[in-house]
């Protein structure tokens, strides 16, 4: 396994859905690549570092105004 | 009016009687439905547009829209995919009327390469959080995600944000399993890349 095939394996990895024999032949690249080794951590803490923080949190005023707006638009309209 | 369909064997989703109810004309059934998914349409809404106005008009819009076609809801997907689904469709139009001389699709930008071959291999030492403050760091996040072709950010954020499954992506964005690997993999390589440029460890003796 060469780089390029380490990275088109990366999703499923991370999805934990990857044929045994294909997780060996990554395993044993990652040994051997410090680099993909890198990609991996820094990818990892990638969407780890998106998930932990809500960059677009809506504040509870906001929440409220928006509800009450979809909640009266929607009692104007009588569904089809 | 159609009925909607259970799969059988699989626990039935407690939206499936909300929705019901809605139909039927409860209204408290339906603002329940809305509290529990506006926060995550917003969320979804102005990570596509990167804008507020316009995330508040399409959570509106998505929801509004979902009312009238309730009726089309049929029960084989998710209540919250399907919702999601709206309010992609509806974000992407948006970007579309502001970008007149750029088309924005979900099929755009995967020809290329640029940006998705990692040319960064410095690990990111010591943690973000404890190099930059809370507002610091949500602004990086923010103005790197940015950068990301539209239909990149997409998939990124329902897949890697809002937690939906390759499957339900692949659903609300009308797009193949195959395609959405593709694309998450190119965006998150793409978020990893430009955020290396903040949180790699420095060498030593390298200012920061």
């Amino acid at each position: 396994m060469n780089c390029t095939d380490f990275l088109s394996q990366l999703t499923d990895y991370f999805d934990g859905q990857i044929s045994p024999e294909l997780l060996e032949e990554v395993r044993a690249h990652l040994a051997g690549c410090s680099h993909c080794e890198v990609v991996l951590n820094t990818t990892r803490q990638t969407i780890e570092v998106y998930r932990d923080h809500e960059i677009y949190d809506m504040s509870e005023e906001l929440r409220d105004k928006l509800h009450s707006a979809i909640m009266t638009r929607c009692m104007q309209k009588k569904r089809a | 009016m159609p009925t909607i369909q259970s799969t059988g064997t699989e626990e039935v989703h407690p939206d499936v009687a909300l929705v019901e109810r809605a139909r039927e004309g409860d209204t408290a059934a339906f603002e329940q439905l809305v509290r529990q998914y506006e926060r995550q349409i917003f969320r979804v809404a102005q990570h596509i547009t990167q804008n507020r106005e316009d995330a508040e008009d399409i959570t509106q819009d998505t929801f509004l829209k979902a009312y009238e076609k309730l009726d089309q809801f049929q029960g084989n997907s998710k209540f919250s995919t399907w919702l999601v689904r709206i309010a992609v469709n509806e974000s992407l139009m948006r970007l579309r009327k502001r970008k007149t001389s750029k088309t924005v699709s979900m099929d755009e930008d995967v020809q290329t390469e640029e940006g998705s071959i990692p040319r960064d291999f410095a690990e990111w030492r010591p943690n973000p959080e404890q190099i930059f403050d809370q507002n610091e760091l949500n602004d990086i996040l923010r103005r790197t995600i940015q950068g990301l072709p539209p239909g990149f950010r997409t998939v990124f954020t329902l897949r890697d944000i809002e937690n939906l499954s390759t499957e339900e992506t692949a659903e609300a964005l009308g797009l193949s399993v195959p395609a959405v690997k593709s694309r998450l993999l190119r965006a998150r390589l793409q978020l990893r890349e430009r955020l290396s440029r903040y949180f790699r460890q420095r060498k030593e003796g390298t200012p920061a």
